[in-house]
């Protein structure tokens, strides 16, 4: 792939002589590609995947997920030109491909979304169609002869019988070698004879999907290994920063212009908490008003998030000032207070230093944290601990000093641990391994922390049913939709969008009223 | 054993007491020294390595001369002294091993990468070179996994009675091997005390990835359920997949109704029956025979076996179709599976790396020796009278050399053992060349079929 600088029209690719529509991505095409279609290629292909991990992460069924992708792929990855269509598909693949091939959690998270994605679209092809795309995709099954299919039709009616299903005199059948079939077999799903397996037309869209699956797997490794040893640094200036910026995954807003309108005053700040903040964001904020105190993660993502919100500069002094000041300043004194603290607040608002205008932290980067004993930043949804998380190393000790622990953790953060927690922790402090009282107890910390929120017990259990499966901003969402008594079918992927969104719902309620 | 024998073995006592040579507490048939004499006259070493050659040990153009070289052995000392990773460049070098540090035990493992005696030097980068890339497909049954299902025996004993599952495993397990997987060189090997391993040997078993060895354990796996389940086989679906009903229509069936029923007694009384009663869905069912069967209740005048007139009842009352109940649909299938179908400790076969006893080890708690086992012979073989180490000593000591050309072999009972191996081997080295022969005049490309 060639990626020019000009205003030059893209050729057509040289390998588009199928009419098919899927691609197997086997080879980079040689195409020239515009710079400004490189980035917006991929943007438009990554809203498809997030997407499609959105639709998983909620559970969707099969038949839900094919019509999300259908409507997905019409959204973002048509063109006005009919025939650039398979080449806007193939390039935004590659693009994506050096986005996402630099760690391992990066190709793991490429790899699912991208076997689903092609999954997804080959059910949608029709028979002859999926066919075709097999013989051309060069996959080492082959569809059997009528006289073949005579002979071993019996036994092939009796698989298919055994598994619940029935076979008609259309359903096409292919023949591998066993090795390429395990998950078929293994199941006893498929006729096998002398060393060959007859599979189904049905049964080989999940094959299709592994060679898919497998092919890219390979291709990243590969593509990586290039990536550090030459494209990193011939491309340090110009494809490198677009795909830095592409990997972080987030493609909304950045909140760092508030709407001028939208702009806050403190009075309204205790009122919007409760109202709007998200989890995150509300917790930091009862944190500072309960201890007129927070370290520096935390002054940082609240912050910035206040700036996103509308707070201006000189309300952002004043509001620091005046919760530290109860604390803080007494032992710090005003004039290193405005030193220290105050310099911070100016330099996120620009203000000092390198005048950057810094950027609220978006989901992503909320949630990658690491808030550690005292910090009270980071995702709640992930990080919600309490300092009786350190009970996993305690787990050795005698069952007294446990208790003596269990008891002073509590003391400190009353919040943390219920009386009825800390009986079941007696009771099962044996046979228990460290993780699962970790869990527990951040179970509980959450479950409290949602109850204030005004989430009522079913809808908590949804959220921690998301939670336990790492679905932080489904959660998240879900929390919102609880709150706001309002479906979000957006995701939220920004603290500042659960806050416009909260704000915009409230005001359209009390316009209506 | 004829009167002459018992008086050579007295001889032979005697002997030793005057000799005043210490007495080894040792079981019945297993002594160091008679070890070393089989390692050194009776174990077909060169016939292992020829067949661990696959045919690399010749004079082709395709030979790969390192091949051997990179087979994992392990050798087990007395006192349990455990050597891994031994490997041999010829034959030569494993015969002499061998008689010098004369195992107790001599496990075969895979063909690495590179000779495993010197996978240190490859370890270095973090790329793993060293690895497993080729090993038989090996199943390893043991007697004691069906400890639920028979009453003659337990734990480590066998005996006629039980030995038939045994065969039934053999049966079932060559014929999907052969028929649905298309291999066709498969060595079945006594494990020298109450299993059987099997070993098979095609190139294409060979190089299969452990995700497909543990792949086609699962095909085999019907006996699922732990401790817990009282219902440890289900088949649902309308009808059986050819191969398990193949299974049950040539094997299972009739190994049940006319050997497992009888030997084992499986009704004759109520903690018995109670365990197949078990597998019945339906309570009412279940509880209807209890009642009939309970206190021994049956008719005086019949002559015919209990088990089998129960089993009889059992059948009429799930297949008569009177009662609609799901799940009943198989049950009698079901039971018959519990009771017979091939159970295999599939950890064994779902891993490159996992070591398997080689044929023709002598096993140190009953002196028995490892020998193969033809399947199409199995029901003859009696595993109560497979020749111990002793025995074969004696033999071999009784009598001498009828030519120059014979082996020592030849004269003890380990010859038919031995022809069992060579016609395996022959007919597997016949189609190494000829795969060598073809993989000369053309690349091998798998879509290439």
């Amino acid at each position: 792939m060639e990626i020019v600088r000009s205003q030059r029209e893209p050729t057509h690719a040289a390998a588009s002589t199928t009419s098919a529509k899927l691609s197997f991505y086997r080879f980079a095409p040689a195409l020239e590609v515009r710079l400004e279609d490189f980035e917006l290629y991929a943007i438009d292909r990554l809203r498809v995947l997030q997407g499609i991990s959105d639709g998983l992460s909620r559970g969707k069924k099969p038949e839900e997920m094919e019509k999300l992708v259908t409507e997905l792929w019409r959204a973002h990855m048509r063109h006005q030109d009919p025939s650039e269509v398979m080449n806007k598909d193939i390039i935004s693949h590659f693009v994506l491909r050096l986005v996402y091939c630099r760690t391992d959690e990066l190709r793991k998270w490429f790899l699912s979304m991208e076997t689903s994605l092609f999954r997804y679209r080959f059910r949608l092809e029709s028979p002859e169609s999926q066919r075709s795309l097999m013989s051309e995709f060069q996959l080492p099954y082959k569809a059997i002869s009528r006289a073949e299919f005579e002979t071993v039709k019996e036994k092939l009616n009796q698989v298919a019988r055994s598994i619940g299903q029935s076979l008609n005199a259309d359903t096409l059948f292919f023949k591998a070698p066993f090795e390429e079939v395990p998950e078929l077999f293994a199941g006893r799903r498929v006729f096998l004879q002398k060393g060959f397996a007859y599979v189904a037309m049905h049964q080989v869209v999940s094959l299709v999907a592994t060679q898919f699956r497998s092919n890219l797997s390979k291709c990243l490794v590969l593509t990586n290994r290039k990536w550090t040893s030459t494209i990193r640094d011939t491309e340090r200036d110009r494809l490198a920063p677009i795909i830095e910026a592409l990997s972080t995954g987030y493609l909304g807003p950045d909140y760092s212009q508030p709407k001028n309108s939208a702009e806050i005053s403190l009075k309204d700040i205790n009122g919007l908490a409760s109202s709007s903040f998200p989890l995150c964001m509300r917790h930091l904020f009862d944190k500072l008003r309960e201890t007129h105190h927070l370290k520096h993660g935390g002054r940082m993502q609240l912050g910035l998030f206040l700036k996103g919100v509308g707070l201006r500069l000189e309300d952002a002094l004043l509001f620091w000032k005046s919760e530290f000041s109860q604390k803080v300043l007494q032992i710090v004194g005003a004039e290193r207070f405005d030193k220290e603290y105050a310099y911070s607040i100016r330099h996120n608002y620009g203000k000092e230093g390198k005048r950057t205008d810094y950027t609220p932290y978006s989901c992503q980067k909320v949630i990658s944290s690491t808030p550690s004993t005292g910090d009270h930043h980071g995702c709640p949804y992930r990080h919600f601990r309490t300092d009786a998380v350190q009970i996993s190393l305690v787990q050795n000790f005698p069952t007294a000093f446990v208790a003596a622990f269990v008891v002073y953790a509590h003391l400190l953060h009353p919040s943390a641990i219920t009386s009825s927690l800390f009986d079941c922790f007696l009771t099962s402090l044996s046979g228990l391994a460290p993780d699962d009282l970790i869990y527990f107890n951040s179970e509980e910390n959450l479950r409290a922390a949602l109850t204030k929120m005004g989430v009522c017990g079913r809808s908590v259990d949804g959220i921690l049913d998301k939670v336990r499966n790492k679905h932080y901003q489904i959660a998240c969402t879900l929390t919102f939709e609880a709150v706001h008594d309002a479906p979000y079918d957006s995701g939220i992927n920004h603290p500042n969008q659960y806050f416009d969104a909260s704000r915009k719902i409230l005001q359209n309620k009390m316009e209506s009223t | 054993m004829s009167k002459d024998e018992n008086l050579v073995e007295d001889e032979m006592q005697i002997d030793q007491h005057d000799s005043d040579r210490p007495q080894k507490n040792v079981p019945d048939g297993f002594s160091e020294d008679y070890l070393k004499v089989y390692y050194g006259k009776l174990f077909p070493c060169v016939d292992i390595y020829r067949w661990l050659s696959y045919g690399n040990d010749g004079k082709h153009p395709a030979c790969d001369q390192s091949y051997f070289g990179r087979r994992e052995f392990s050798f087990t000392l007395e006192n349990d002294i455990y050597l891994r990773f031994l490997s041999f460049n010829n034959v030569v070098e494993m015969e002499s091993s061998i008689r010098k540090k004369c195992p107790f035990k001599i496990d075969i493992g895979p063909v690495y990468t590179v000779d495993p005696a010197k996978r240190r030097a490859y370890a270095q980068g973090g790329n793993n070179v060293f690895s497993p890339i080729e090993r038989e497909l090996v199943f390893d049954i043991d007697m004691s996994d069906y400890d639920d299902v028979r009453y003659c025996c337990s734990g480590a004993d066998v005996c006629l009675d039980c030995w038939p599952l045994m065969n039934v495993a053999i049966k079932v397990l060559d014929m999907s091997l052969r028929e649905d997987f298309g291999f066709n060189h498969i060595l079945w090997v006594y494990s020298g005390r109450r299993g059987v391993h099997c070993w098979v040997c095609d190139g294409r078993a060979r190089r299969l990835r452990d995700e497909q060895r543990a792949s086609i354990a699962e095909y085999f796996h019907v006996n699922k359920g732990g401790e817990n389940n009282a219902k440890k086989v289900n088949l649902t679906g309308a009808v059986l997949h050819p191969f398990l009903a193949r299974s049950y229509t040539e094997v299972l069936k009739d190994s049940f109704e006319k050997k497992m029923l009888l030997s084992q007694k499986l009704f004759a009384s109520e903690d018995r029956f109670q365990k197949i009663l078990q597998i019945i869905p339906d309570d009412s069912i279940a509880s209807e025979l209890l009642d009939k069967w309970q206190g021994n209740r049956r008719s005086s005048i019949s002559k015919e076996d209990v088990n089998v007139s129960r089993w009889e009842q059992l059948k009429h009352v799930l297949q008569s179709g009177k009662h609609k109940v799901q799940g009943l649909r198989r049950c009698v299938e079901e039971i018959i599976f519990t009771y017979t179908f091939p159970r295999l400790d599939m950890e064994v076969s779902k891993h490159m790396n996992h070591l398997l006893k080689a044929p023709f080890c002598v096993h140190p708690k009953t002196g028995r020796i490892c020998v193969p086992i033809d399947p199409n012979d199995c029901d003859d073989f009696d595993p109560t009278t497979v020749p111990t180490l002793s025995q074969l000593i004696e033999e071999l000591n009784m009598s001498n050399k009828r030519s120059e050309s014979e082996e020592d072999w030849e004269r003890t009972s380990l010859r038919k053992s031995i022809e069992i191996f060579r016609s395996f081997l022959s007919a597997l080295l016949k189609s190494c060349k000829k795969e060598m022969n073809s993989n000369v005049r053309q690349s091998t490309d798998a879509r290439n079929w």
